[in-house]
């Protein structure tokens, strides 16, 4: 089975903080990505999503410069489990990524967001936001 | 588990039959003072004879992990605890040095620990890989497996003469870092180790390796040379680890360093092949070469450590 994580840049937790109010927090967590990332997608376009593989431990690209409001996506293509984490938390971290497991964040923001495998700790990788 | 297909079945059945001949832990010997790794199996009893004492090492269970080249790691892992139990001298006790599980499951820990049941020793030492920390820094691990000495999880005890001691190096890491001790954990490792005499035999144990075995690969501790200053002193020190699922040692001074085989599946040797995944291309059949138990037996009256190590075969 192919489980989607969505995670979020803090600057749309910010701004879907008008719809979060209006539904429940369980109700926010249980429609996952669609209704309330809407208001994303609505501040957000139709970015395209980038694409980043994870294989033998190591993101590629390494280093991912993107426009704002695009949509990268982590795909894990290694045997062991990986988690992406920010450093410095600026955006949510994965759960634990088994194989073929693909992860989301739409980045709104500009800026230079660094990450890691929290578990794998030498896997850095960096996203830029322009 | 049921099996629909017969082929399966028999296969796994073949599978298990060429486990349970080579097994999958190291047996260890405590002799004066002296620290033996065997192999569980035949040449095991024979040395076991002089012991004063011994433990069995497993580690790297990964349950949940279910690719190749090991289809059944619930198996492998039933295989080794069977193997322990088979010794004719009962281990005092069991060490499993981490990656209980593959991705920090609920269910995986309770397998994990169904399995651990069905060992004759009474007790199990536990600590924490990387794997069983996902998503809640460890919670899990610790409210079911955790000695509950310290806040951190980690833990010391004494056992006919030799000094354990459990670290826990795989919470906290930092972005381009190795495993990780941090202050806290080093603080009371110092305080831990400032009573006892040079004498006592120490033996201390971590997931990931506590020396630089290959950083490029994460193989390694970034404090854990401060942590290996306090051990300096003492006459007699084996470390053992686990993480990298094949059998590596190394001597430094008074202190020995070793690595474990996994239960589940073998890792390449450092730098061989593109990172460090499971081996896949094992010729069928010959998975348990690559898996196994480490069992220590102590021996009172020397003060010089010695080791050896025995391969499964």
């Amino acid at each position: 089975m192919k489980a989607m994580a969505y995670g979020i840049a803090r600057p749309h937790v910010m701004r879907r903080r008008s719809c979060a109010l209006l539904l429940s927090g369980s109700l926010c967590l249980a429609m996952g990505a669609s209704p309330p990332a809407g208001a994303a997608n609505a501040a957000a376009p139709k970015a395209q999503a980038q694409q980043i593989e994870i294989r033998n431990f190591a993101f590629a690209p390494k280093s991912l410069t993107v426009r704002a409001g695009t949509r990268v996506v982590w795909t894990n293509r290694d045997e062991e489990p990986h988690v992406i984490t920010s450093a410095g938390s600026l955006f949510a971290s994965s759960k634990g990524l088994d194989t073929s497991d693909s992860y989301a964040v739409t980045f709104s923001k500009p800026g230079t967001y660094a990450y890691y495998c929290s578990i794998h700790p030498m896997m850095v990788g960096t996203i830029i936001v322009q | 588990m049921q099996d629909n297909h017969d082929n399966e079945a028999g296969g796994r059945r073949q599978f298990l039959k060429c486990m349970a001949w080579a097994g999958a832990g190291t047996l260890w010997l405590m002799k004066g003072g002296v620290l033996h790794a065997h192999a569980l199996g035949e040449g095991a009893k024979a040395a076991a004879t002089d012991a004063s004492f011994s433990f069995a090492q497993i580690s790297d269970s990964h349950i949940g992990f279910h690719k190749e080249p090991n289809m059944d790691v619930v198996g492998t892992l039933r295989a080794s605890v069977a193997l322990v139990n088979a010794q004719a001298a009962r281990p005092d006790f069991l060490l499993h040095t981490g990656d209980l599980t593959h991705l920090s499951k609920p269910e995986e820990f309770d397998t994990l620990a169904g399995v651990m049941q069905e060992s004759h020793t009474r007790k199990v030492f536990y600590v924490p890989g990387e794997h069983d920390v996902i998503g809640d820094n460890g919670a899990e691990f610790f409210r079911r497996f955790g000695e509950r000495q310290q806040a951190g999880g980690w833990y010391s005890f004494d056992h006919r003469g030799v000094h354990f001691v459990g670290l826990i190096n795989v919470l906290n890491l930092k972005a381009g870092g190795l495993g990780s001790l941090g202050a806290e954990q080093l603080a009371w490792l110092k305080k831990d180790l400032a009573g006892l005499s040079a004498e006592t035999p120490l033996v201390v144990f971590a997931h990931m390796p506590l020396w630089p075995l290959y950083p490029s690969w994460g193989w390694g501790t970034d404090d854990s040379a401060e942590a290996m200053s306090y051990l300096r002193r003492f006459g007699s020190v084996s470390v053992l680890n686990g993480h990298i699922h094949q059998i590596q040692q190394k001597v430094e001074g008074n202190i020995t360093f070793y690595t474990a085989r996994s239960t589940a599946y073998p890792q390449p040797a450092p730098g061989v092949g593109p990172g460090p995944g499971p081996m896949k291309e094992i010729a069928p059949g010959a998975l348990h070469r690559y898996l196994g138990i480490r069992d220590v037996r102590h021996v009172q009256g020397k003060q010089v450590l010695a080791v050896t190590e025995e391969v499964l075969s």
